[in-house]
């Protein structure tokens, strides 16, 4: 089957930085793909080229259409089937637009003349009230907006929702609206999901797969149970012993503590995570390898395409395959 | 929930994440910050004197001949031209032009047939003698009033120091220096005969040009500083000074000082340059023997040269004060030092 | 920090306004003259008499007349036509001309570098230089000022466009339309435009009072309007040559000049005041009071205070079991209060009592809008008039809040350590890390610099930063946001540290980093043997740390327990969503999460109830019509407000949360 969306070699650049390195991964149809890492991993940026807001090379592809070049016809329709919901619905709805107007400007033209009803449509799809189409942004909460955005990209009646932490600044009680929304608009509708979070508890809710981004690039990807039972990447690890769980106390405790506090990756050759790496060359000088060779090239291989030397082969089988189901 | 993803980069020029630890090569980027402004100045100066050059040869018809009138016979004219160089090819001119600039050469007045820069020579130091001295004034008042005016008037305090603040300032703000210059002449020398009426004659015939040029900048400065600093103190580092029991005088003076300086001084540059323009004016009510009572004849009389000189040498003070400003800026807020390097 | 008498403060407001009245009234009157001046007064004006030529102000003519006997009173007042014209012009043309480039430069990124570039070099030189530059240029007259005015303007409007247009053109839903298809030009007259349309009209009203300014000045070198056409600057450079005889002949055009710039600055400013009040979103954050919203907004917060529920709340406060030695810090019935919008008052700490034991850790939760900030700024006394902090109790150690002397500045300081959530905000930006450091220990510790120095790398060195020295001389903006949450701990050590407080001190940061501060606060308190009081949204971060949790919502404390026992049975309905609506690593896939929609009361509101109820699955009437105390429930410690609490028989994940449609 087709996937949804398929990303392969994406490199984005800004000047001399390289804020995404060759990520690949495909959007199996109707499935959601968790997209982690740290502030500065590129998980913002992958999808912001995805949708077309980042200039990159390598190439995108909407089911069965090419993405890829900024400019053509083609790609720019295959695009509109992608659409994106942003963090801050403060700063992604236009103050001087009514909740109406914020929804219609992302019905497609034809249904333009339809307007008012596929906007009360779409309100309700959503879960808002349709009298709601007279207010401005500013007079609604912050769940009730982010609402507002999740239904001007429904509007454009995408194959693809990319949904860049969209709860990150919502209230808890609030969060679990949104997500709830996305989880029932996906069954109902279909649609699959690129969704990018910092918080490995709500990807494991709402993911199928996930892949983990590291300093630009994918580190580790595949099924998302399996991924949490056997991570095979260190930082994956470190992400998981990361997690803030009520009533667990495991902050607190060694598992998996990073070797150090350096904020930005290891310069040279060698593996970019050793300096941080809590099995790596920092403790284990026995691990010269990492700091003499890029464990990027030999990924196809391991178990989750993991970018270290040191996680597990593959073995016949295709980890990667079934793995992800909704329990 | 966190706000750490908004360090991604998300804009359409995004500045990529420094690199959080910097390493031991960037440890001396004073000479690199220095030399941007120094490359920045030499630039300036450069569109400074092509348009001083350009503009001549843009006015409409041929300047000698407005120059002389109507009258002049066309030998004269032709004589005239060939003493300016005006009948050589552009090229040739401009390039004259530089070297003549660079050597302190500003060519001879069209009217007078004086050089151009004897003239400034002994007119400019008088210009300086109302501006240098307006400069500091404007500064020792505006920052501790604003500053002062502002710690008053925190979080909604002090309404009646606020309104007569904004009101009085204001009013002082839309007073141009040549109506201050002919409120104060009237008041002083016509009414009171406290001072001399026009002239550089003595140390009292400084106090009204300069008090004039002084009024307008200082409060409008001082209304600027003012906002500055209210920023300043609503923001988290000065809550975290307060938090450390810090006594007041440190607090302002070195947790709110340093960080409004970054807007004051760029606001004050403007301000600043706007006063040496402002002398111009001041000097016509005053007579005073600077450039300015030079500069309006000499436009009136199409006197080109002149004009050129006196926009050259005005122009370029401005230059050198904002590049002053600028380099201060880098003593004072290290961001903006970095920035300059991006 | 004194209470605002409401009625007062709204009074004076009124007051404050009106200028922009006057403002209004001289501007209609400016039109006025411009439009019927030159009819009424125009002969008056162009009359010569040579008899009565040079006199000085007389009941016939209140300025004088000029050197032709020309009544300057009349010219003054037809002069208002052209001056008013030509700087309305010279504004536009400028304006025209400045917008275009800015728009241009502003929407696309490689022209904008040129022009940018050109901009800042012409903003670099005064308008007056430009103006003489341009003079010469297009000659001297009428046209020739305009137009040079109008160029020495176009450097300003082409920045202040370009900035607004480079900030709307990055804005999210700027994106979301490019995402959506739409072409350049449809996002540039939807989105950009409008957006940018105010604040450049509210600087070209202020401009036109600065045009007439500059245009006087160029007419008063004689370089503007010539005659025999007149302007204000021209009659004022006029007046000068006699303003020995006949000082009233300068004196009229330099107060018309005066006036007609300050109209319009005030008009733009009070423009300005009223675009910007009405646009002003209200604020979010936490920490600060937002405008009221939602019925009820209006009201005192005392008089409904029910009395019974006051004493029972007393009651329960005494009877809780308080850990055994005298609490280092003691909070009981804590109210913050600010000026609200229309003279009334909002309340975002509205009932807050608790005590934190030496070398415990309490936990505070909330979401935005519960107070915890506020409460927290309240007990490090950081909240500022026009706010104002009420307790029938506050004191840390032997230090009495409400009313604390110069001594107790000094214990504060060395004492009471603060963490901020942002530790790049919290850093000042203009002064290096060391200094940061060495400052409270020379202040308060009276130690000489080398011993603070010594001190402040040790400090340094305990909170792992690597690399001390070169640390203590660089600036906050060459840290990461760890090093510097680092930083800001290492502060706190620089004293005798024996309260931490931590305000939602790892929000900004990324998951492991989080984790390492965690465990640097846990460490640090061990060893200081200090008590932390850590404030966070997030309660699964707070469990971590914290022996004991304070649950709060709308100002009030809703339920407090240790956190074994809270975690186990929550007694609140609302903490029970907090545990639950938050997905876990165990969270059942198969079931929606349980949530709640709508919004927490705001500061301003004043309700007699419960102030959860509203929003609680369980709430009855009489949760509306009182407002439950905070008692002790089940195990010693517990406390909770509500009238119908959580039991064994409620699991957390209750069925019963809202419905998703319903909240809506």
């Amino acid at each position: 089957m087709t996937p949804a969306l398929s990303v392969s070699d994406l490199t984005v650049r800004y000047g001399s930085v390289t804020a995404v390195r060759s990520v690949s991964f495909d959007l199996r149809a109707g499935s959601v793909l968790g997209l982690v890492g740290e502030s500065g991993s590129g998980k913002s940026t992958t999808a912001r080229a995805v949708v077309g807001l980042a200039p990159f090379t390598g190439t995108v592809r909407v089911g069965e259409r090419d993405a890829s070049s900024p400019r053509s016809r083609d790609a720019r329709e295959a695009r509109r089937r992608v659409q994106m919901v942003f963090q801050d619905s403060r700063s992604s709805l236009d103050p001087r637009f009514t909740v109406g107007q914020c929804v219609a400007e992302g019905l497609p033209a034809g249904e333009r003349r339809d307007q008012g009803r596929r906007v009360r449509e779409l309100l309700e799809l959503v879960s808002l009230d349709p009298a709601l189409v007279r207010n401005r942004p500013g007079q609604l909460s912050g769940g009730q907006r982010q609402r507002v955005a999740i239904a001007r990209a429904l509007a454009a009646r995408p194959e693809v929702l990319v949904a860049d932490e969209v709860t990150a600044s919502l209230d808890v009680s609030v969060q679990a609206v949104v997500l709830n929304l996305l989880r029932r608009l996906r069954a109902e509708l279909g649609l699959s999901m690129l969704f990018i979070s910092h918080n490995l508890a709500v990807v494991r809710y709402m993911c199928d797969d996930v892949a983990v981004m590291f300093n630009g690039r994918v580190v580790e990807q595949g099924g998302v149970d399996d991924i949490l039972a056997r991570a095979q990447h260190p930082y994956t690890r470190a992400l998981l012993a990361a997690v803030p769980e009520v009533g667990q106390r495991r902050l607190l405790s060694d598992a998996a503590i990073e070797a150090s506090t350096a904020a930005s990756p290891a310069p040279g050759p060698g593996c970019d995570y050793r300096l941080r790496c809590p099995v790596g060359p920092a403790v284990d000088p026995g691990r010269a390898i990492c700091t003499t060779d890029d464990p990027g090239p030999g990924a196809p291989e391991r178990v989750h395409a993991a970018v270290c030397h040191f996680a597990s082969t593959r073995q016949g089988t295709d980890a990667l395959a079934g793995s992800g189901e909704l329990r | 929930m966190t706000t750490a993803t908004t360090l991604e980069p998300a804009g359409p020029l995004p500045s990529p994440a420094l690199p959080a630890e910097p390493t031991a090569s960037r440890a001396r980027p004073w000479i690199r910050f220095v030399a941007s402004r120094l490359l920045r100045l030499v630039v300036s100066l450069l569109v400074l004197v092509t348009a001083t050059f350009v503009m001549v040869h843009l006015v409409p018809g041929d300047p000698v001949q407005a120059a002389l009138g109507e009258q002049a016979t066309p030998q004269l004219v032709e004589l005239r031209r060939h003493e300016l160089g005006l009948d050589q090819p552009l090229p040739a001119q401009y390039v004259h032009y530089l070297r003549g600039v660079v050597t302190g050469d500003l060519g001879r007045s069209i009217v007078t047939e004086a050089p151009v820069g004897d003239l400034l020579g002994t007119r400019f130091p008088n210009t300086l003698r109302l501006a240098v001295p307006a400069f500091v004034l404007v500064i020792l008042i505006a920052l501790p009033v604003g500053l002062l005016t502002a710690v008053r008037t925190r979080g909604g305090r002090g309404r009646v120091t606020r309104g007569v603040f904004v009101n009085v300032t204001g009013l002082f703000n839309s007073v141009p220096d040549y109506v201050m210059a002919t409120v104060l002449s009237v008041v002083f020398v016509v009414g009171l005969k406290l001072f001399p009426a026009a002239g550089l004659t003595g140390p009292r015939s400084y106090v009204l040009p300069v008090a004039a040029l002084v009024v307008g900048p200082a409060a409008s400065l001082s209304r600027i500083v003012r906002v500055e600093a209210l920023k300043v103190l609503d923001t988290e580092y000065v809550r975290a000074a307060k938090s450390r029991r810090l006594p007041r005088r440190l607090l302002y003076l070195r947790h709110v000082l340093p960080n409004m300086m970054t807007a004051s001084l760029t606001f004050g540059a403007m301000i600043l340059s706007g006063l040496v323009a402002g002398t111009v004016l001041v000097e016509n009510v005053f007579g005073w023997p600077g450039v300015g009572t030079v500069i309006s004849q000499a436009v009136i009389q199409k006197d080109f040269p002149l004009v050129q000189g006196v926009l050259l040498v005005l122009g370029a003070a401005v230059l050198l004060l904002n590049m002053v400003v600028d380099v201060l800026l880098g003593v004072l807020d290290p961001r903006s030092r970095l920035g300059a390097l991006r | 920090m004194s209470t605002t008498v409401p009625t007062r403060a709204a009074a004076r407001r009124r007051r404050v306004r009106l200028p922009g009245g006057v403002a209004l009234v001289l501007l209609l009157a400016f039109v006025f003259l411009s439009v019927a001046g030159p009819w009424i007064w125009g002969d008056a004006a162009g009359a010569t008499n040579v008899v009565d030529a040079n006199q000085a102000a007389s009941a016939k003519h209140w300025l004088g007349t000029d050197d032709l006997g020309r009544d300057l009173f009349a010219r003054t007042l037809v002069a208002t036509r052209s001056s008013l014209v030509l700087a309305v012009l010279a504004t536009v043309v400028g304006g025209v001309v400045g917008v275009a480039l800015g728009l241009l430069s502003g929407a696309s990124n490689r022209l904008g570098k040129v022009l940018g570039a050109v901009i800042n070099l012409l903003m670099a030189f005064p308008a007056l230089l430009l103006s003489i530059f341009f003079a010469v240029l297009f000659g001297i007259g009428s046209v020739g000022s305009v137009l040079a005015v109008g160029a020495s303007f176009a450097p300003g409007f082409a920045r202040i466009t370009q900035t607004l247009t480079a900030s709307a053109i990055s804005r999210d839903y700027v994106e979301a339309s490019r995402v959506l298809g739409k072409g350049p030009v449809t996002v540039v007259l939807r989105h950009v435009l409008p957006n940018i349309a105010e604040p450049v009209i509210l600087y070209t009203t202020i401009h036109i009072g600065t045009a007439i300014l500059a245009l006087s000045g160029l007419s008063f070198l004689g370089l503007g309007v010539q005659p025999p056409s007149y302007d204000w600057g021209r009659l004022l450079s006029d007046g000068l040559t006699r303003v020995y005889i006949t000082p009233t002949a300068a004196l009229g055009p330099a107060v018309a000049i005066v006036l007609a710039g300050l109209t319009f600055n005030m008009a733009g400013e009070h423009l300005s005041d009223l675009v910007g009040g009405r646009r002003s979103a209200p604020r979010q954050v936490d920490a600060a009071p937002a405008p009221a919203d939602g019925p009820g907004a209006t009201g005192t917060e005392t008089s409904s205070r029910g009395a019974h529920a006051e004493g029972l709340a007393d009651q329960a406060f005494g009877s809780s079991t308080a850990p055994a030695a005298r609490p280092l810090l003691e909070v009981r019935g804590l109210r913050v209060v600010y000026p609200g919008p229309d003279g009334g008052t909002v309340t975002p700490v509205r009932d807050v009592s608790f005590s934190v034991a030496p070398g415990e850790t309490v936990g505070i939760v909330g979401e935005s809008g519960s107070g915890k900030s506020m409460a927290t700024s309240a007990v490090a006394q950081l909240v500022e008039a026009p706010g104002s902090v009420h307790a029938e109790t506050l004191r840390f150690d032997d230090v009495d809040l409400t009313r604390r002397t110069k001594d107790d500045e000094r214990v504060l300081g060395r004492s009471m350590a603060m963490i901020f959530q942002d530790p790049g905000e919290a850093l000042n930006p203009a002064i290096k890390v060391g200094t940061h450091l060495v400052e409270p220990a020379v202040v308060h510790l009276h130690e000489d610099k080398p011993l603070a120095r010594r001190r402040a790398l040790d400090a340094l060195r305990a909170v792992a930063v690597n690399d001390p020295e070169r640390r203590f001389g660089q600036h906050q903006h060459e840290l990461s946001g760890g090093t510097k949450q680092r930083v800001c701990i290492a502060i706190g050590l620089m004293g005798e540290p024996r309260l931490l407080v931590a305000d939602e001190p790892t929000t900004a940061l990324d998951v492991t980093v989080q984790r390492q501060i965690l465990r640097l606060v846990a460490e640090v308190r061990d060893e200081t043997g200090a008590s932390v009081l850590f404030i966070s949204h997030d309660i699964a971060v707070v469990s971590e740390i914290s022996d004991r949790i304070l649950v709060m919502y709308a100002g009030f404390v809703v339920e407090e327990a240790s956190t074994e026992e809270l975690l186990a049975r929550p007694a609140h309905p609302y903490t029970g969503l907090l545990l639950a609506a938050s997905p876990d690593m165990a969270a059942d896939r198969s079931r929606p999460l349980p949530m709640l929609d709508g919004r927490m009361p705001g500061p301003g509101v004043d309700l007699p109830g419960c102030y959860f109820a509203d929003r609680c699955p369980r709430a009855e009437q009489d949760c509306r019509d009182q407002r439950p105390p905070l008692l002790q429930i089940g195990a010693p410690g517990h406390r909770a407000a509500c009238w119908h609490p959580l039991t064994a028989d409620d699991p957390v994940e209750a069925p019963a949360l809202v419905e998703e449609r319903a909240a809506s």
